[in-house]
């Protein structure tokens, strides 16, 4: 067999068109020292690019996006996740492997004044709801339970692809919540919390299914970085917008729409991402630059020692942009049957006609006709015992108190 | 006074029958009604599991063809070796290879399909007469003098489980039997490393387990291009015609699919289940513009934009919403009338002769110029019938690049047959078996180790009976399959191997298993203090009561004494 196909890799021009004088002149002795010294030096640089090619070590990028605050004033942390969405998905990331959660819908919000839009910028010079954000859980979808299921992969069977992660090994993940939070932990709803120990727990069980190849988690809440704090899985980092004690502070409220469009942190990384395109060379330690103490009030933190690369050799793309690795095909096999032809089948033996009906959605006679579900019994909460024990004093009170002494 | 004496000995009873009420009836109910359920795992059983050691053991059959042995040595002859070859790859992981070698002499079949004038023929012939099973290999040892094979080739291996192996110059006179089978014993264990499995081969596949420092760059390559091993491979011939103003295309794809891809995913079928389907993407243009080289007089796409080209592609292209089986993309795309032709060239500016590239994990793209089958002045749109056999060529080595199933390169003085029909030698689909029972064998230890591990730590998760059933059944599986494995019997152990990932994934991935009771401490007090404070704070104090005056009482009886 011969050999597997060749990896492509980019060969500046400047070795090649060197290499084609270094044929052509007369002075053997010079050029052949050059000509050696060239050769050395093309083959170090093919050695690094093809490094650049295994250095990253995966094969596709998923996305995670997940806002997790609902009513209207909330406006701009849907606005964020959303312009993350968007940058995600220009540098190359499918809707088939972003989920993006949105706990609620701004877009469609009565109060919103210019309906199916959410505006990043005031003075609305960006839409980034468009005609083709595919939102995957929303409204009341989006809970802490659910948010688990698709990081663990726990997902009931009847769950369709779009709503799962389906990565593997050699998959770069980027995580992205925004929404309210505290120290420990964020705020689904206005009703739950996840805390910093269940988020830790569910990235090693990732670990442990080798769920994912690195992994790039952003936070922009109130005290983001105690979030990260509790991580303990390789090939981890994060970023945060503020500091534990530190309020992350939003931008700018739009006088029209009459509510703030944006948080500080996530505006100035979207300014970063814009200058970004899908062959970009720009790196981590840019990205850990990004909205510095003056431009965002709050100090953004990162965490990068449970990162087995450099942070400096790690490349924007590689999270938030999805750049292939193509290999030639050098070899192909010789196929000479001719196609057969489809048998036909006899025209007597009728297919069995299999009747398809609908599953019903409404189970009315079931619902009409139900008896009583046989509760589990529970014992007493403790507002009854409570009750029992205001009316066991009352009682006692209104009764003598000498039948009281004897006990207490 | 005695009626308060009364009162209070009633009132004494009252407090210690509550007490004794909380504490015998209470506290037993509060803990049962409060314990999570959990069914019993062999945990021991997965204990032990963990420490994997693997045996893996290859029958291979030596034939001596006539001129490579003297007759007396043909007598002591039928003979068997067994070779063991111990590794330890990590502290919990040890391999070891057992190769039984037995060693025969040629019949006079054999050796009349050896007499045939090609090593093709003679391939052929011979597997006529025997068929080895699923594991097993035969090589023929033909003498120095055979013209079977060319001059600089030693060793040929054919499309089914056969090698021919030309003994060495060295071995032509006066050597003893003991000389010749030392000679033949590191050659036999080379053939052994191509045709069937080598240390590589499943040291990468226990990267799941093993995290090991990168090897050479190529098994970097070949581990991050083959997908890993699943259950199920979605498979999707997509057909893009961004001009159908210019071309109408017609592609017999169930016709080409039937007698090209099926043949080959019949006989993978032991591996995986494989589904497929097709479509065709009207309008799909490329996301990079070609540059048009005027050396050539055509537009070109070189090496470095190929890698911008999938992404723009792939979010038109659909998936089955159904399974969530790995999904290989082959797509099939015909340049417009303006762009045409179109040819992809490697970095060293050479143009490829597929015209075609792949990605790992995901699929290929091959070119299909159509712009020499009509003439510039033909009626748009032109009917086309693209030639399936060459492009179900190019596709099917892709998918064979992409199943894992290529190897390596073969060493020096290696020829192999070129694979038949089906795409697929049986030798190839030995090796591929191999590699995924131990993958499978490693992943499935890992999940329900990790499994394990993740129950005994976190004490709040219910674990119901089905997963009880799923890890017990796993663990049984994972032990035939290890025993299967050291038997040599490697259709039952991929068998036995496929049913401990499934059921290990199924338990792994429950739903139910979700660990959202996370209380920290002080949440635990703040509901269980309203609960219990009012109520056993009143019995305290009453007990105590109780106590001091039992106390007084004893006091003022001693002083009664005294």
């Amino acid at each position: 067999m011969s050999p597997t196909g060749s990896i492509c890799w980019t060969e500046p021009p400047v070795f090649t068109s060197l290499m084609h004088t270094s044929c052509c002149t007369m002075k053997i002795l010079t050029f052949f020292s050059l000509f050696s010294t060239l050769l050395s030096a093309n083959s170090i640089n093919l050695e690094e690019n093809a490094g650049q090619f295994f250095s990253s070590g995966h094969t596709n990028n998923w996305a995670v996006l997940v806002c997790t605050s609902r009513f209207w004033f909330n406006y701009r942390h849907v606005a964020n996740t959303l312009s993350v969405y968007r940058s995600v998905k220009r540098l190359g990331i499918p809707d088939s492997h972003i989920v993006l959660m949105l706990a609620d819908d701004m877009a469609c919000n009565h109060r919103n004044p210019k309906p199916a839009t959410v505006f990043s910028h005031k003075n609305m010079e960006l839409n980034v709801y468009g005609d083709d954000v595919e939102v995957d859980y929303r409204g009341y979808e989006v809970t802490v339970e659910n948010f688990l299921r698709v990081l663990t992969g726990r997902l009931p069977t009847s769950t369709p692809r779009s709503k799962r992660l389906l990565s593997d090994d050699r998959s770069n993940i980027l995580i992205y919540l925004t929404g309210h939070g505290g120290n420990g932990f964020l705020k689904f709803q206005d009703s739950e919390e996840i805390s910093n120990v269940e988020l830790a727990d569910a990235f090693e069980q990732m670990w442990q299914k080798r769920r994912y190849n690195e992994l790039l988690f952003i936070i922009d809440t109130c005290q983001g970085a105690s979030m990260y704090e509790r991580f303990y899985s390789p090939n981890l980092m994060a970023l945060a917008s503020s500091q534990v004690g530190e309020d992350s502070l939003s931008h700018q409220p739009d006088l029209a729409i009459g509510v703030h469009l944006m948080d500080r942190y996530t505006f100035y990384l979207l300014e970063f991402l814009e200058d970004i395109h899908p062959a970009s060379k720009a790196n981590m330690n840019d990205l850990f630059k990004v909205c510095p103490k003056s431009q965002c009030v709050s100090t953004p933190g990162h965490r990068t020692d449970l990162f087995l690369r450099d942070p400096g050799s790690a490349l924007i793309t590689d999270f938030f942009g999805s750049v292939r690795k193509v290999e030639i095909t050098m070899e192909t096999i010789n196929l000479t049957d001719p196609i057969k032809e489809a048998e036909q089948n006899p025209m007597n033996e009728k297919p069995q006609k299999v009747t398809y009906s609908y599953v019903d959605q409404l189970p009315v006679s079931e619902i009409i006709h139900q008896k009583p579900k046989q509760k589990d019994w529970h014992p007493p909460d403790g507002f009854i015992l409570g009750l029992w024990t205001l009316i066991l004093l009352v009682f006692f009170k209104t009764y003598g108190i000498k039948h009281l002494k004897h006990i207490f | 006074m005695a009626t308060t004496e009364v009162e209070r000995k009633r009132g004494q009873r009252a407090a210690l029958s509550i007490a004794a009420v909380v504490i015998m009836v209470g506290v037993p109910l509060w803990w049962r009604t409060t314990e999570t359920y959990r069914a019993w795992l062999p945990f021991s059983q997965i204990n032990e599991l963990a420490n994997m050691q693997l045996q893996l053991s290859a029958d291979v059959e030596v034939v001596f063809a006539r001129g490579t042995v003297t007759p007396e040595q043909q007598k002591k002859v039928p003979l068997t070796q067994t070779e063991d070859e111990e590794h330890t790859v990590a502290e919990d992981t040890a391999l070891r290879y057992r190769y039984e070698i037995r060693y025969r002499t040629a019949t006079i079949m054999e050796e009349d399909a050896l007499d045939q004038p090609t090593a093709a023929e003679a391939d052929l012939s011979l597997h006529t007469l025997s068929e080895s099973p699923c594991g097993s290999l035969v090589v023929y040892v033909i003498p120095e003098s055979s013209s079977l094979l060319p001059e600089d080739v030693d060793v040929y291996i054919g499309q089914r489980r056969t090698g021919l192996l030309r003994i060495g110059t060295q071995m032509r006179v006066g050597r003893t039997l003991e000389q010749l089978l030392a000679h033949l014993e590191p050659r036999i264990k080379q053939v052994l490393q191509v045709m069937s499995f080598s240390h590589t081969d499943i040291t990468a596949a226990l990267s799941d387990r093993v995290r090991l420092s990168p090897g050479n760059k190529e098994s970097i390559a070949d581990s991050m291009r083959a997908f890993k091993s699943s259950p199920g491979y979605e498979i999707t011939f997509s057909l893009l015609n961004p001009d159908p103003k210019s071309h109408r295309l017609h592609w017999d794809i169930e016709g080409a699919v039937q007698t090209y891809i099926q043949p080959l995913l019949t006989k993978l079928a032991p591996v995986a289940n494989f589904s497929l389907d097709s479509q065709t993407l009207y309008y799909a243009m490329l996301g990079v513009n070609p540059r048009f080289d005027s050396s050539s007089s055509a537009y070109t796409l070189n090496s470095d934009s190929l890698a911008h080209v999938i992404n723009p592609v792939e979010a038109r292209l659909g998936s089955n919403a159904a399974s969530s089986n790995p999904v290989l993309n082959f797509l099939l795309y015909v340049p417009d009338a303006h762009h045409s032709p179109l040819y992809i060239h490697d970095n060293k500016k050479q143009q490829v002769a597929s015209n075609a590239f792949h990605s790992p994990r995901w699929g290929g793209i091959m070119v299909y110029n159509v712009n020499g089958l009509y003439r510039p002045e033909a009626v748009l749109p032109v009917d086309i019938n693209i030639n399936m056999a060459k492009v179900m060529g190019v596709f099917l080595a892709q998918l064979r690049l992409l199943l894992g199933v290529q190897s390596s390169t073969a060493p020096p003085g290696f020829l192999m047959a070129p694979c038949g029909s089906t795409g697929l030698a049986d030798w190839e689909l030995d090796r591929l078996m191999w590699s995924r029972s131990v993958e499978n064998v490693a992943k499935a230890t890992t999940t329900i180790t990790s499994l394990a591990q993740l129950l005994d730590q976190i004490g709040n998760i219910v674990i119901n009976d089905n997963i009880a059933e799923q890890v017990s059944n796993a663990v049984t599986s994972l032990q035939l399959a290890v025993a299967e494995l050291e038997a040599g019997n490697l259709g039952f152990a991929l068998q036995y191997s496929k049913e401990a990932i499934m059921a290990s994934e199924r338990a792994f991935f429950d739903p139910s298993l979700l660990h959202l009771l996370y209380f920290p401490d002080d949440q635990k007090f703040a509901i269980y203090i309203p609960l219990f404070l009012p109520m056993c704070v009143p019995i305290l104090l009453s007990l105590l009561k109780i106590v001091s005056e039992a106390r007084q009482k004893r006091r003022e009886k001693q002083a009664k004494k005294d």
